[in-house]
């Protein structure tokens, strides 16, 4: 585990078997218009193993009942596999206690639930948050909703024509007026990797919290929050290869013990009274309602999947991927790759002269090539690039150089339909 | 699903070459259209000559399908009034979405968009301009003018 936490490659000391690898995934055997499954959508979201789908399946099948609640078989065994998941969590990104691993819907609700109960409770006029200009609109808008409720400011730190932060101008941003800094640790448009570990020391010096929007980084390096000394880590199991509907919020116990609770209901409360509630312990008080029990089961099975192939693995094969299918697309005349910051995840961004984004997605769908089109919910990043969209390729532990060169030889064909 | 039919030579062409592409000084009607999706934008602006349109014009950025579809639009539309606009509205959208439609002799190169069915994803593509003009056309009396969405 690289304790600074980066997401550097380094060579795996098994050999890669991503054909084997691929067998575990049963969708990627599948065709699309007549023609084999390349799956370049990954950083949308990733597939599931069958080790998920069996660990999800045997949830329903023979444990489901709900948590917290009965003192019959069914809803202890729920509950030991929900818990289990919780501590499966916790080891997989290094947490003290199972009391910091908040179950969310994902990474925007991990988000949303930092603004609406930290930060709407603690920041007022003359606070700031700052943000980075290569933000998912999940990173901004909550922050946004909370500034308007609160009257405080949204700031936001420059990136370079890289797609780089500029970090010096990051750093002059800083005073003692920002209160929290929420940056993602990757950038799911363009694939910059962040000095997320400077960010979050700088953070620091100037008194500042930080928050890391991991969800595009978690299915590509180790994350340790502890060695990050990261205050709030949030990401979502469909990006590494777990279920939909279930991520996780990651909060240094003593601020989430500090917090109110964000969402009321069943679960979050100790007692309930029609003059006063109290609340439950961490982490429940921030778990309101029946949580998703079987997706936790999931995202658990996830990391051990991830865990059985090794993150450095996966990470080496990715950005082997990376700069094979950089250079083969620098071949095809007409095409630009937006964001080329010295370190990258798996993502390529790129845009095609004269062609839209848009219409090289449907042609490559065609040849059963899937890759992203659109503003990646990354509208600011496109105004920055000025481009109304790009095309995105990304790649998985699955991701093989032969899928790489199916998508060069779709590319080509876009140039042949317009001519 | 075939490539051809969604790409078809008149439709290639309008993209290339889109016809009618600008802006009208001082329109009396005019409307922004955005497709969040995909990023597509264009500005509609017309000049009346009482119920008839007598000018047309389109300025923006988006796919081929869409830029194509607003070019062959502002071609189509040119000289008609607005009851025999709505009536090519209403056989566009036909077009664009029954997968038994057969285009009928008034689309005339419009007829180029049927292929577009075959990709659900893209209709909205297609439809733009058209919600696009329904907008300009329904607020030309107002004084603002409007932007509408297909999202």
């Amino acid at each position: 585990m690289a304790a600074n936490a980066n997401i550097m490659p380094s060579r795996a000391a098994q050999p890669y078997d991503v054909e084997r690898i691929r067998r575990d995934f049963p969708i990627l055997s599948r065709e699309v218009h007549g023609r084999k499954l390349v799956y370049l959508d990954s950083a949308a979201s990733s597939q599931r193993p069958q080790q998920v789908i069996d660990a999800v399946d045997r949830y329903e099948k023979y444990s489901h009942a709900n948590v917290h609640r009965g003192v019959h078989a069914l809803s202890q065994e729920a509950t030991e596999a929900f818990e289990g998941a919780r501590d499966r969590t916790r080891r997989f990104i290094n947490a003290r206690s199972t009391k910091e691993i908040i179950f969310t819907r994902g990474t925007t609700e991990g988000i949303n639930l930092v603004a609406q109960s930290w930060a709407r409770s603690r920041l007022g006029e003359g606070d700031e948050i700052l943000i980075t200009a290569l933000e998912h609109h999940a990173n901004i808008v909550p922050w946004q909703l909370v500034c308007e409720q609160v009257g405080a400011t949204l700031k936001v730190a420059p990136i370079d024509k890289r797609g780089e932060l500029i970090f010096d101008r990051f750093e002059a941003q800083l005073s003692s007026r920002t209160k929290l800094v929420a940056a993602a640790h990757v950038s799911n448009a363009l694939g910059t990797i962040l000095p997320i570990k400077r960010i979050i020391d700088v953070a620091h010096k100037h008194g500042a919290l930080a928050l890391v929007d991991g969800a595009q980084a978690i299915p590509h390096a180790k994350v340790d929050v502890q060695a990050l000394d990261a205050d709030f880590y949030t990401f979502s199991a469909h990006k590494l290869y777990g279920p939909t509907g279930i991520g996780v919020l990651y909060g240094r116990q003593a601020l989430l013990d500090a917090m109110p609770p964000w969402q009321g209901g069943g679960d979050m409360i100790r007692s309930v009274t029609f003059e006063k509630s109290t609340w439950n312990d961490l982490p429940w008080k921030f778990e309101a309602g029946t949580p998703n029990m079987s997706g936790a089961v999931g995202l658990a099975a996830a990391m051990d999947y991830v865990d059985s192939l090794g993150l450095d693995a996966i990470a080496a094969h990715e950005h082997a991927l990376l700069e094979y299918a950089t250079a083969e697309l620098k071949k095809i005349p007409g095409i630009e790759i937006i964001g080329t910051a010295a370190l990258k995840a798996a993502v390529i961004s790129f845009t095609m002269t004269g062609i839209h984004p848009h219409d090289i997605g449907t042609i490559l769908d065609a040849e059963g090539v899937a890759i992203r089109t659109g503003h990646h919910c990354a509208m600011p990043v496109m105004d920055f690039f000025e481009v109304p969209a790009t095309a995105r390729a990304s790649f998985a532990c699955y991701t093989t150089r032969g899928e790489v060169d199916k998508l060069v030889a779709a590319l080509i064909k876009v140039r042949e339909v317009f001519g | 699903m075939e490539l051809k039919d969604l790409y078809r030579d008149v439709i290639l062409d309008h993209n290339k070459r889109p016809r009618n592409f600008g802006q009208i000084e001082q329109p009396d009607a005019r409307a922004d259209g955005h497709n969040p999706l995909c990023g597509d934008r264009l500005t509609l602006s017309i000049k009346l000559d009482g119920d008839k349109i007598e000018d047309i014009r389109f300025e923006g950025k988006g796919c081929a399908i869409s830029t194509a579809s607003a070019s062959l639009m502002t071609e189509a539309i040119k000289g008609k009034d607005r009851a025999a606009v709505d009536e090519l509205f209403h056989k566009v959208h036909t077009l664009l979405t029954e997968q038994s439609a057969v285009p009928s002799p008034e689309l005339g190169k419009l007829a180029a968009l049927s292929g577009v069915r075959e990709f659900p994803a893209r209709v909205k593509c297609a439809s733009l301009c058209w919600h696009t003009l329904n907008a300009a056309l329904e607020q030309s009396d107002a004084t603002a003018p409007v932007t509408i969405s297909t999202e």
